[in-house]
């Protein structure tokens, strides 16, 4: 017998039974995972668009994100600009290969040279977007893909995340069912190889319990967060 | 009194007994001037928790079903003790699983079981508190009064009805003394150190008395107290609503 | 590693007296216990969602196999590679067999306690794989060969000072000045990093743990703030993760429940910064990602104890607030539990997995105050299944039989109330009066646990029951 049989075989013994669930059970169970319903989900994620906004908002600023919320997809640049200029960042940026990055008005900004690729170690800022925004800890979720290299969201000590407002949900629940639907509108496989909410740049708190804003992942998380834009 | 006052019965504990009636008389004084009649079963001894903590099931089984024996015809059933009242309340049952008739009369006693302070203010809703005494006390939680059965404002708002006396805020009062029943013999060195964190507490809060519900607790943070020179005297909570606040504090002579 | 829980009183008192530790602890208790209350009262759902927390964990105990099975399936159909191991060394050999077939000379990890459980660094070093701790707790702990002290925090058992002379001892890299500056924790912490990116970018081989693995898509799940778990899994060529069986969950919406309490229990956070969940090597399409994802499935007891009397551990999602809240963890520190998981999860569970006969102080030497099953997120009846052990070494006679004697000796009495009363009237009568004088005794004899540290009040003298049938 081998390890596989050994343990699904005790699990059985200790749950009582002969062997595997019963066919009801087994249908039930199906069923639940097929469905996906929810648990409980905390009324602060209900709300409307400017309610879940605010929220949204307030809980990345608490986590120590920064944002920058720009009327509409044009001052994206200039937001860019003067984040880095705040901090006397350098202007080469890794950008994450999306067209929805690239249909920012770049122009605009001719010393913002961005390289479209995965991470490298000698990058400082990176600029990707983020699927969605979930309001009810003021989190960014992002993935791995061919748009949006994983690195890109790790390896830079600046993480700078361009998020469209109207993305921001109030649940991580809703945030799944938004990639979900996505995915299968886009002909891909769900999920990604990983999906991540970012909750605020890296910290630590194993010096003493004292929490570190900026250990392994990006010290700065600085989120540009455009209104207005129809689909 | 009234036509049919309330029986209940004083589950007296064996620290009280043992070592500190007063508390018990304190108890009588609070139920009678509640309005109820109080009866003291002479058979009792003890409610089985320390053979039940230590892992001998089968001995406070055994205790357990005398207990029941003893204490199961009263309307009410009060301890000066979250302990040995959450012992009852809380684990009676439980030891009757595979004994249905036990385990029924375990539930019936188990739901008429009360810790004394809960009882007057939740059952009885007495708050006809007549004591007086100067001073500043802290009051601590004992844990099984807290945690198993949610003792925690009653007393603290029967002691602001106590002429004279000014409750300090004691922020560490539901961290446990180090007690624990034979834990505090069993662990000596760990039952010292939480005793010296609870006493470096008291001095910051500037309490000069400590009150709380459970004497075992008491016996040994005021042990605590006395070997380490402290002026804090240690009281059980319903001494001090029963205006006995005046008599010697625990371990005092006298 | 090899256990000293046996060692228990000997080591607490060490412990006690050591002022670095209870500094370092001062600090848990002051900051967590304050942190806690006020995350959980933010969240008004929060005892609701603990119900749900049980409710879903113990569906899943009962499906276990179901589920198990469904996250196989669906973990493979994305390319992953699932290994079922019975035993610790089947898991080690299976992780070594990965790291060989990957070419691995070196390894980065992800804090994984399963890890620790099975011993998988000393098993990879001796067979000439170097393994890098990359979590920061993790990694000072490994350079100072200790073990972790708690689940989450691994090592708050040490002072600053204590980080910034080992890594001044430790760190022997030639561009590191040794009178360079290393008192201030961003100094610190920037070294750890700069330190660590080497090993990441060199690793063949990334492993980190998993805090659920998701049945319905066949992912696992971390969770993390410092960001090294992303970066361990990203960059290496293969990404292994390391679970128990007990970390299934049905869906995304069962591990966001699970999300919602696990945090705010473990660091007082909403979240951590960084959830991540891993399906599958990287696609065609993916511009980064390890090539090989394996998980490997680690038994070591689990399916035996999901049929006894402590099948509720296994819910526990690692989160530590036992271990925080827990007035005895506070006062002597998570190594004076002697293996891999201290504090009140540790007394239930070190039991179960090394033995009664050498873990048996971890459930004596608790007052049952209840703070942890309190705090558990998943409420386990942490103190009830302490006491089970307590009733098993009773009746092995793990317990000492003068212990026994003593809980026997008390109850022969408490069951017969004229022996008791006749017993107590003497035994209290004297000490009435040998205490009356000063009220209490500096001194008993039998009772030098007691007085050792505490003076023990004196009885009045007559018991209550004799004075009330005087009264009456």
């Amino acid at each position: 017998m081998n390890a596989r049989d050994g343990i699904l075989g005790r699990i059985r013994a200790s749950n009582h039974r002969a062997g595997p669930v019963s066919v009801e059970q087994a249908t039930r169970n199906a069923e639940r995972i097929a469905a996906h319903r929810p648990n409980l989900i905390p009324a602060r994620a209900e709300g409307d668009a400017a309610t879940l906004t605010t929220r949204f908002v307030a809980f990345a600023e608490e986590v120590a994100a920064t944002v920058n919320r720009v009327a509409d997809a044009d001052d994206v640049p200039a937001a860019v600009a003067t984040f880095l200029a705040s901090h006397n960042l350098p202007t080469e940026l890794v950008a994450s290969p999306d067209p929805a990055l690239d249909a920012y008005p770049w122009a605009q900004q001719p010393l913002l040279t961005l390289q479209r690729r995965a991470g490298r170690p000698e990058d400082v800022v990176s600029i990707t977007g983020a699927v969605l925004g979930i309001a009810e800890t003021g989190s960014l979720m992002v993935r791995s893909g061919a748009k949006s290299p994983q690195t890109l969201h790790f390896m830079p000590p600046n993480h700078i995340a361009v998020l469209r407002a109207k993305d921001i949900v109030g649940s991580y629940e809703t945030a799944w069912n938004k990639l979900r639907e996505r995915m299968a509108a886009d002909g891909e496989t769900f999920p990604p190889r990983t999906v991540t909410l970012i909750t605020g740049p890296s910290r630590t708190s194993d010096i003493e319990k004292t929490s570190y804003v900026g250990m392994h992942g990006p010290h700065r998380l600085h989120i540009i967060l455009v209104d207005g834009q129809d689909d | 009194m009234a036509p049919n006052p309330i029986r209940v019965g004083l589950f007296v504990t064996c620290l009280v007994d043992l070592f500190r009636p007063r508390i018990g008389f304190a108890a009588v004084r609070l139920l009678e001037a509640a309005g109820c009649r109080v009866e003291v079963p002479a058979s009792q001894t003890c409610c089985g928790q320390p053979a039940y903590n230590g892992g001998d099931r089968r001995d406070a089984q055994a205790i357990a079903r005398d207990v029941i024996a003893a204490f199961e015809g009263f309307d009410y059933v009060v301890a000066p003790s979250g302990s040995c009242a959450g012992m009852i309340r809380r684990h009676y049952p439980g030891l009757f699983d595979d004994d249905p008739a036990m385990r029924a009369r375990a539930d019936a006693l188990a739901a008429r079981t009360w810790e004394i302070v809960s009882f007057l203010a939740d059952v009885m809703k007495w708050d006809g508190v007549a004591a007086q005494l100067s001073g500043k006390a802290a009051y601590h939680d004992c844990c099984s009064g807290l945690r198993e059965l949610g003792v925690k404002r009653q007393p603290r708002a029967l002691l602001a009805k106590v002429a004279g006396l000014e409750v300090a805020d004691l922020p560490g009062s539901e961290i446990c003394c180090g007690f624990g029943g034979a834990f505090c013999v069993k662990y000596p060195a760990v039952s010292d150190a939480l005793a010296g964190d609870k006493l470096r507490e008291l001095e910051a809060a500037g309490a000069d008395l400590l009150l709380a519900g459970d004497l075992g607790c008491l016996m040994h943070i005021s042990g605590k107290l006395h070997r380490e020179g402290s002026r804090v005297r240690a009281r059980h909570v319903i001494e001090v609503l029963a205006d006995m606040g005046g008599e010697p504090a625990i371990g005092e002579p006298g | 590693m090899q256990p000293t829980a046996h060692a228990f009183k000997e080591v607490s008192r060490q412990k006690i007296a050591d002022p670095d530790l209870q500094r370092a602890l001062l600090k848990l208790k002051t900051d967590f216990r304050a942190k806690r209350v006020q995350v959980v009262n933010r969240l008004p759902e929060f005892e609701a969602l603990r119900d749900e927390a049980k409710k879903l964990k113990d569906h899943v105990l009962e499906n276990l196999d179901y589920y198990l099975e469904t996250f196989e399936r669906n973990c493979t159909a994305a390319g992953g590679q699932v290994h079922w191991c019975a035993t610790a060394a089947e898991a080690r050999d299976t992780v070594l067999r990965i790291c060989r077939d990957a070419g691995a000379k070196t390894v980065t990890k992800g804090k994984s306690m399963i890890g620790e459980e099975i011993a998988l660094n000393d098993h990879l070093e001796a067979h000439g794989i170097k393994a890098v701790e990359t979590d920061l707790g993790e990694y000072i702990i490994q350079l100072r060969g200790e073990p972790p002290s708690h689940i989450t925090a691994p090592a708050v058992h040490l002072v600053k000072r204590q980080w910034t002379e080992t890594f001044r001892a430790l760190h022997t890299a030639s561009d590191l000045a040794p009178d360079r500056p290393l008192d201030e924790p961003r100094q610190i912490l920037d070294e750890a990093r700069a330190m660590l990116r080497r090993s990441f970018f060199a690793a063949e081989v990334g492993i980190t743990g998993a805090n659920f693995l998701i049945a319905e898509t066949g992912s696992t799940v971390i969770v993390t703030n410092e960001g090294n778990g992303d970066l361990t899994q990203t960059l290496a060529g293969t990404h292994i993760v390391l679970a128990s069986i007990e970390k299934v969950v049905p869906t995304l919406e069962d591990a966001m429940t699970l999300v919602r309490v696990l945090a705010r229990s473990a660091t007082a956070q909403e979240i951590t910064s960084y959830t991540t969940f891993s399906t599958g090597p990287r696609r065609a399409t993916d511009a980064d990602g390890p090539k090989a994802f394996h998980v490997v499935l680690v038994d070591n007891g689990r399916s035996d104890l999901l049929g006894g009397e402590f099948r509720e551990i296994l819910r526990c999602i690692r989160c530590g607030a036992c271990q925080s809240l827990c007035p005895v963890y506070g006062a002597v520190g998570g190594h004076t539990y002697g293996w891999v998981y201290a504090g009140p999860v540790g007394a239930v569970l070190t039991p179960a997995l090394i033995g009664l006969e050498e873990a048996r102080h971890l459930p004596e030497a608790s007052s049952f105050c209840g703070a942890c099953e309190s705090v558990c997120p998943m409420r386990i009846p942490l103190p009830s299944l302490m006491r089970k052990w307590r009733e098993r070494a009773f009746e092995t006679r793990v317990t000492p039989a003068a212990t026994r004697g003593a809980y026997k000796l008390w109850a022969f009495f408490a069951r017969r109330p004229v022996l008791y009363r006749a017993g107590a009237r003497a035994a209290i009568g004297l000490l009435g009066a040998l205490g009356r004088k000063r009220g209490r005794f500096r001194s008993l004899p039998f009772a030098a646990g007691w007085t050792a540290t505490r003076d023990f009040p004196a009885p009045e003298g007559l018991t209550f029951l004799d004075q009330w049938a005087r009264r009456r």
